[in-house]
């Protein structure tokens, strides 16, 4: 009856599909579970609004060949549980997934700071409006602005052009200095340049910021700062991203060590547990081919194949550049840590406002007088802005990672809760 | 195209579309009061932020996680 395999792996984006199809000749049984309604991640989401690119068709292809990947798409991981075990919960029901070798690929989310209006419908996150277009979501003819920082705000900006929209702003927060000399870098990394050049924005601005998102009832116009000038942009729509947070929660439960808000791993993608990988952006940001070739390496050394893996540490040492390239770029501008008035809500899910969080010395404090945190979303968007702004480090993650259905958790009973206390399961 | 039911009024979605493009297409685009009780939107699009989640057929859903099904009853308010 208990379904076990022999490489299960967390998260079917760029590295879990990598690493699906590189530990695919084993023959060992592998799963890909994902929480998503398809496979592809965030950056080949697919939906009525996509063509998928090329490489994201062939990996779909190459993926329903093999016989022995068991695809687990709409099914979430809620908790780990003893005896090398995850509790997940689809549609229908919960239950209990046992692996031999676990390999966590749970990707980054957006950096979505807070300002004044960013709880106004019409705001989003600059990838999160990309998902939702993706999805379905029409804006055609709809006047969007695009703030925050980072390559994936032209990424969103070409997504919301293509699909109808009217971008009258992207507004990037580091200088032009900084910006120009990363594009003149692209140049090391041909295909990057290519990327880069397509998604020529001509409302694209550098050191510019939002100040306010306007509005009663949704978003009517956007505030933007730059240098000394205020521009109000009468708008529809406003995505907002400032970078990308690794998920380490999974791998934090397991008791996987963090370092630099990243899960720790070796040269062959290995973790400090023996039988735990972790590869692409929950190891640290760097984009889908860096993603891809880390997916490859750790796919291999689940399966044993060293030899295969060690071959591909080249190419990754060239993207882990790339990434280097890009964080020292973006860097944040310390200025956003102002946008905030008191009363704006840093934790959306309880309400809770800046003025009471900014007078605590931590985040345990802070959390256990405001109630910050301890909302649907478990800190997950609040924990990461008052790590930015108040240089918090939000506490490990409790089970359950992601709320569930009493009867998923019920498949629990007969099972001890390791990670309760946060000590690694063994 | 598929039928769907959003708070009680008819919605017609392309096929794979999810409910949070559904809440666009057949209502204002909001998916749930806040404690504050101002209405929210979904945020993060991708299954973290939980701002999206909504009662589909009676469970506790993730608007941006869940595609469209025909019959399916939608209800963002309480």
């Amino acid at each position: 009856m208990s379904e076990r395999y022999d490489l299960l792996i967390v998260g079917a984006g760029p590295a879990g599909l990598a690493a699906a199809l590189a530990a695919a000749d084993s023959g060992l049984a592998i799963a890909l579970i994902d929480d998503n309604p398809a496979p592809g991640g965030q950056i080949w989401r697919d939906g009525p609004g996509v063509r998928l690119p090329a490489r994201a068709r062939r990996q779909r292809e190459a993926l329903a060949r093999h016989a022995n990947i068991t695809l687990l798409s709409g099914t979430r991981v809620v908790a780990c549980a003893d005896d090398r075990r995850l509790l997940v919960e689809d549609a229908d029901s919960g239950r209990l997934i046992g692996y031999r070798k676990l390999l966590l690929c749970t990707g980054a989310r957006e950096l979505l700071l807070p300002f004044p209006g960013w709880t106004l419908p019409g705001v989003t996150g600059a990838g999160g409006l990309q998902a939702l277009i993706k999805g379905g979501l029409p804006v055609r003819g709809e006047r969007v602005v695009i703030a925050g920082s980072g390559p994936l705000l032209l990424a969103s900006a070409a997504t919301a052009q293509k699909a109808g929209a009217q971008v009258l702003r992207v507004a990037e927060q580091a200088s032009h200095a900084a910006v120009a000399g990363f594009a003149a870098r692209l140049l090391q990394w041909p295909g990057k340049a290519v990327q880069a050049l397509g998604l020529h924005q001509p409302g694209y601005r550098c050191n510019a910021r939002v100040v306010a998102a306007l509005g009663s009832e949704r978003l009517e116009a956007v505030l933007i700062q730059r240098g000394g000038r205020r521009e109000e942009l009468p708008c529809e729509r406003l995505a907002c991203g400032f970078g990308l947070v690794p998920n380490t929660q999974l791998g934090e439960a397991l008791g996987c060590e963090v370092r630099a808000g990243a899960l720790a791993v070796d040269d062959l993608q290995r973790t400090r547990l023996a039988e735990v990988f972790a590869a692409g952006e929950c190891t640290g940001f760097g984009g889908s081919e860096l993603s891809l070739v880390e997916g490859a390496i750790a796919g291999h050394a689940a399966v044993g194949q060293t030899a295969r893996a060690e071959a591909l540490l080249p190419e990754r040492a060239r993207w882990r550049r790339f990434a280097r390239q890009l964080a020292r770029s973006f860097a944040l501008d310390p200025a956003l840590k102002d946008l905030p008035r008191p009363d704006t809500l840093v934790c959306r899910c309880e309400d809770v406002p800046y003025s009471a969080l900014a007078g605590h010395d931590g985040w345990v404090g802070a959390k256990l007088a405001s109630r910050c945190g301890m909302g649907a979303c478990q800190g997950r968007v609040c924990g990461a802005v008052a790590g930015y702004l108040f240089g918090w480090t939000p506490t490990r993650p409790r089970l359950p990672l992601s709320p569930a259905r009493v009867d998923t958790l019920l498949c629990l009973e007969e099972t001890a809760l390791p990670s309760a206390t946060g000590e690694p399961v063994e | 195209m598929i039928d769907l039911t959003l708070d009680g009024r008819p919605v017609r979605v392309a096929a794979g579309s999810t409910v949070a493009a559904a809440l666009a297409i057949g209502g204002d685009g909001t998916s749930r009061t806040a404690v504050g009780g101002a209405r929210r939107a979904p945020l993060c699009g991708m299954g973290i932020c939980q701002e999206c989640r909504v009662t589909v057929d009676g469970v506790r859903r993730l608007a941006c996680q869940t595609l469209c099904a025909p019959g399916m009853q939608v209800e963002t308010r309480p």
